[in-house]
């Protein structure tokens, strides 16, 4: 089965200032919310305590409201129907240091009277705990882009690193628009999907890449548009499919991975979109908005070899012993 | 067929070879965790799939440094009684250091070179008659450490000896104790154990202050604070005692304990004290009778006064009998606790997580489910587009998957929710690159090239993308193993091997099953083999 069958160039460097303009669209939008309604940090972030309460039956939801309700302590904390209808999840801000006097107790004992339930889970995260946790997820994010910036840097050039850093910047920024957008919890896991997406935009875009480095060696024509063009199309069936089968993967994640890896597999798939269209549509522009020229580029290729040449001939001269 | 089964053994190459090596060993390892049989290394399934309690604790170390400035107290009030140094006005300030004054100004020189031998780390400042003494900046350091390194192996001991199944119990960072105990049923069993890391176990023999005892209940802290006293109230009743602030001994003398039954078929606590400890108390037994006065002796855990029992006589052989009116498991966690020696620092709670069983159970489920749903689609995607391409491409997959298993088998590695996952992503990339080579190979065939020039070509021009595409997902992973905590890090860790493993049997393994079947890929059969119409083959 063939679905892209290579004809000719698509024309979309042409177009690319279109592309540009919806991107950025999108980035102005999601920054907007970011900076508007904000995250919705859950207890990793924020510090406090989050109980999952299993019930033989549907649970009692307003029942469980009204008893928590009667200890004053647990003020704002929020009652919630978790993946089915016999499962709540209770959420406050509230965090005990000391070790005998636990929450997930204190609540067990507040909703005896509410019917036959099991208390499946308790997480209690301190609030210094929590702010430490989020200095190190921005970390990890800022360190993964630098060792990235100069992997890439060394191995293609300069604009190439800097463009797909932007690309990443672009996908990440618009998945975590649609985090705050669809209201979904940031936890620990919503870092690791964040990352993930970083890794595999990346991956994406690398790819592309490569075809354009490849062609620039190889198409005689120095016009870069037109290499991108040529380049994209080639690596077209490729990014596509890769995406799909990607996107499969994440859905069946999405859909029957159970309620505690929603969120995490809800990312992916934002993620899996965007990155697969910024890795067409706007690493390779951006690479031509730097000003990349694939004259200099191959005139600096050509001094590079000659000069490991020279340095071949030094090495051999020098064994045979002429020097 | 003879001869076609002949020309399959000479395209035998090292790659295919390498690659059957790896399934085999693949399928091997992760036999033991695929089976969860009780032989053979295999996967430790995370606490958030096999249910269990995993704590962050922090640690109060100034709280140490208190406890030793006490405990120095009372061996300069011992070294004192001892040596028959005449003193005064021995107390402590607020938890830093000691003052004392001394009576006899022929006693400095003595005094002075006493502390210096029986106080190591310590600094002693004279003004006079009057002493201070504290503890140097290097000790304070050391005394915290030791403090976390002590509550460490004390928390381990404890969970231990408690009878549980592989608790892990480790330093984490400068200052924070990371405790994980698998497998716990019941929600009471749950609060036993973090009773039982919380107790501090602090055990002090004090003498009762009996000159001013009766004046206890109308007594303020600070008034007490003045005659070097403190209050402190009994366990089960409201009844307060006055008691001098230095003890007579602490639970560092402490050998044994164990629990025990009194006369009234109560559970009780033996303890027995060391050679030292016997001693001091013997001396100080001999002092509360003597001239037939019944003083009383308060037993004090972690601040709370067990008993006060009056002393008829002088006690020898440093055995002691505690009773507080325990419940019986509480008497046996008591007795742990007290064996297994007192936390010089109190811990607190910074993150606590638990899972029950119950849930675990459900992520497995839904998890695998996600799992092998996502891999079935896949392969049935691969065949129906590549087709025999597709197919090896397939092969390579479930080697991989075999891979990581067995690798993570051979680590003992954990196994947790986000590793869950992240073999599932693993499963969308390792296809990426087959995905790159035969959309490659496809290529070369449109433009006439033959089926052997297409595959070895193929693999040349997809390697460099293929590479760089995976160092940089490398890369992004090592970061989030590195900076990332708990579940996070089961994440990268899968990750990390998949990509690895990927390298493997996707790149080298497929590449050797073509070369190895090249005498049977029928380039009139392009259909079959690589899933695209023969059109442009020659």
């Amino acid at each position: 089965m063939e679905i892209f069958k290579y004809k000719k160039p698509l024309e979309l460097m042409s177009k690319s200032k279109r592309f540009g303009l919806v991107s950025l669209t999108l980035l102005i939008l999601s920054l907007g919310l970011i900076f508007t309604k904000g995250f919705n940090y859950g207890i990793d972030f924020a510090g406090g305590t989050l109980i999952q309460v299993k019930y033989e039956g549907k649970a009692p939801i307003q029942k469980v409201r009204d008893a928590i309700d009667t200890d004053k302590s647990y003020e704002g904390a929020t009652v919630t129907f978790f993946g089915g209808d016999d499962e709540v999840v209770i959420k406050t801000k509230m965090s005990s240091k000391k070790l005998g006097e636990d929450v997930g107790d204190k609540v067990r004992a507040l909703l005896k009277t509410t019917g036959d339930f099991e208390v499946r889970r308790v997480d209690m995260v301190g609030a210094k705990v929590g702010s430490e946790l989020r200095e190190q997820g921005i970390m990890s994010m800022l360190l993964a882009i630098l060792g990235i910036l100069i992997y890439v840097s060394f191995r293609f050039e300069w604009r190439f690193a800097v463009a797909s850093v932007l690309a990443l910047v672009h996908d990440v920024t618009i998945a975590m628009g649609m985090i705050v957008l669809f209201g979904i919890e940031v936890n620990l896991d919503i870092l690791a999907a964040l990352l993930t997406i970083l890794g595999y935009s990346l991956n994406d875009t690398i790819i592309v890449f490569d075809r354009i480095r490849e062609g620039i060696n190889t198409i005689k024509n120095p016009d870069l548009g037109s290499i991108i063009d040529e380049s994209v199309t080639r690596t077209l069936s490729r990014t596509t499919l890769t995406s799909l089968t990607t996107f499969f993967v994440v859905l069946t994640l999405f859909l029957f991975g159970g309620e505690i890896i929603h969120g995490f597999s809800f990312t992916l798939l934002v993620g899996v979109i965007v990155g697969t269209y910024s890795s067409i549509f706007v690493a390779s522009p951006i690479l031509m908005w730097l000003g990349f020229s694939v004259s200099d580029y191959r005139l600096k290729e050509a001094e590079k070899l000659k000069r490991e040449k020279e340095k071949e001939k030094m090495r051999a001269m020098y064994e045979n012993g002429t020097i | 067929m003879y001869q076609k089964r002949l020309t399959l053994v000479k395209t035998l190459n090292f790659r295919v070879i390498l690659f059957a090596f790896a399934l085999i060993f693949g399928v091997v390892f992760s036999i033991p965790s695929l089976t969860q049989s009780e032989q053979g290394k295999k996967i430790t399934l995370g606490l958030d799939l096999q249910g269990g309690l995993h704590m962050l604790l922090g640690i109060k170390s100034e709280i140490a440094i208190e406890s030793r400035i006490k405990s120095m107290a009372a061996s300069v009030k011992y070294i004192f009684d001892d040596e028959e140094i005449i003193f005064d006005d021995l107390r402590m300030v607020d938890g830093e250091k000691i003052t004392f004054e001394l009576l006899d100004k022929d006693d400095v020189i003595k005094t002075t070179a006493l502390l210096k031998k029986e106080l190591e780390g310590t600094v002693l400042s004279e003004n006079g008659l009057k002493f201070s003494l504290a503890m140097t900046d290097e000790e304070m350091v050391r005394t915290k450490q030791n403090a976390i390194q002590q509550a460490v192996d004390t928390i381990r001991n404890r969970l231990n000896e408690f009878g549980l199944a592989e608790p892990t119990v480790a330093k984490q960072g400068e200052d924070k104790i990371l405790v994980e105990v698998p497998g716990i049923k019941t929600q009471e069993d749950e609060q036993r154990i973090r009773e039982l890391i919380a107790r501090a176990a602090h055990l002090q023999l004090m003498s009762v202050d009996e000159d001013r005892a009766a004046r206890v209940s109308t007594m303020s802290a600070d008034e007490a604070k003045s005659f070097g006293d403190v209050i402190l109230q009994d366990v089960n009743t409201p009844e307060k005692y006055l008691l001098r602030a230095i003890p007579v001994l602490d639970g560092s003398m402490l050998t044994d304990a164990k629990v025990g039954f009194d006369e009234n078929n109560q559970p009780v606590i033996n303890f027995t004290l060391n050679g030292q400890g016997a001693k001091i108390f013997g001396d100080f037994t001999a002092l509360a009778t003597e001239g037939g006065k019944h003083d009383r002796m308060a037993i004090v855990l972690d601040n709370q006064v067990m008993s006060a029992p009056q002393i008829n006589e002088r006690i020898g052989g440093g055995h002691v009998q505690v009773s507080g009116r325990f419940e019986l498991s509480e008497a046996h966690d008591l007795a742990i606790a007290l064996r297994s020696g007192a936390l010089l620092a109190p811990v607190y709670v910074m993150e606590k997580r638990s899972v029950g069983p119950s849930l675990g159970a459900d992520s497995i489920r839904s998890s695998s489910l996600a799992l092998i749903l996502g891999f079935v689609l896949v392969i049935i995607f691969m065949f129906i587009y590549y087709g025999m391409a597709g197919a090896i491409a397939n092969v390579a997959l479930i080697g991989n998957l075999f891979l990581i298993l067995a690798i993570m088998s051979l680590f003992g590695a954990t196994l947790t929710l986000p590793g869950m996952a992240g073999i599932v992503l693993t499963v969308g990339m390792a296809v990426d690159a087959n995905v790159i080579i035969n959309e490659r190979i496809r290529e070369l065939l449109h433009e006439g090239k033959s089926v052997a020039k297409s595959i070895e070509d193929g693999y040349s021009n997809a390697f460099t993308a293929i590479w760089d595409a995976n160092v940089t997902t490398l890369i992004a992973a090592t970061v989030l193993y590195a900076y990332g905590t708990g579940a996070i890090k089961g994440f990268a860790l899968t990750m990390s091997i998949g990509i690895l493993a990927s390298m493997l049997t996707a790149i080298v393994g497929t590449h050797g099953i073509y070369q190895w079947l090249l005498p049977k890929i029928d380039k009139k059969k392009l259909g079959f083999w690589f899933g695209i119409k023969a059109e442009g083959a020659k």
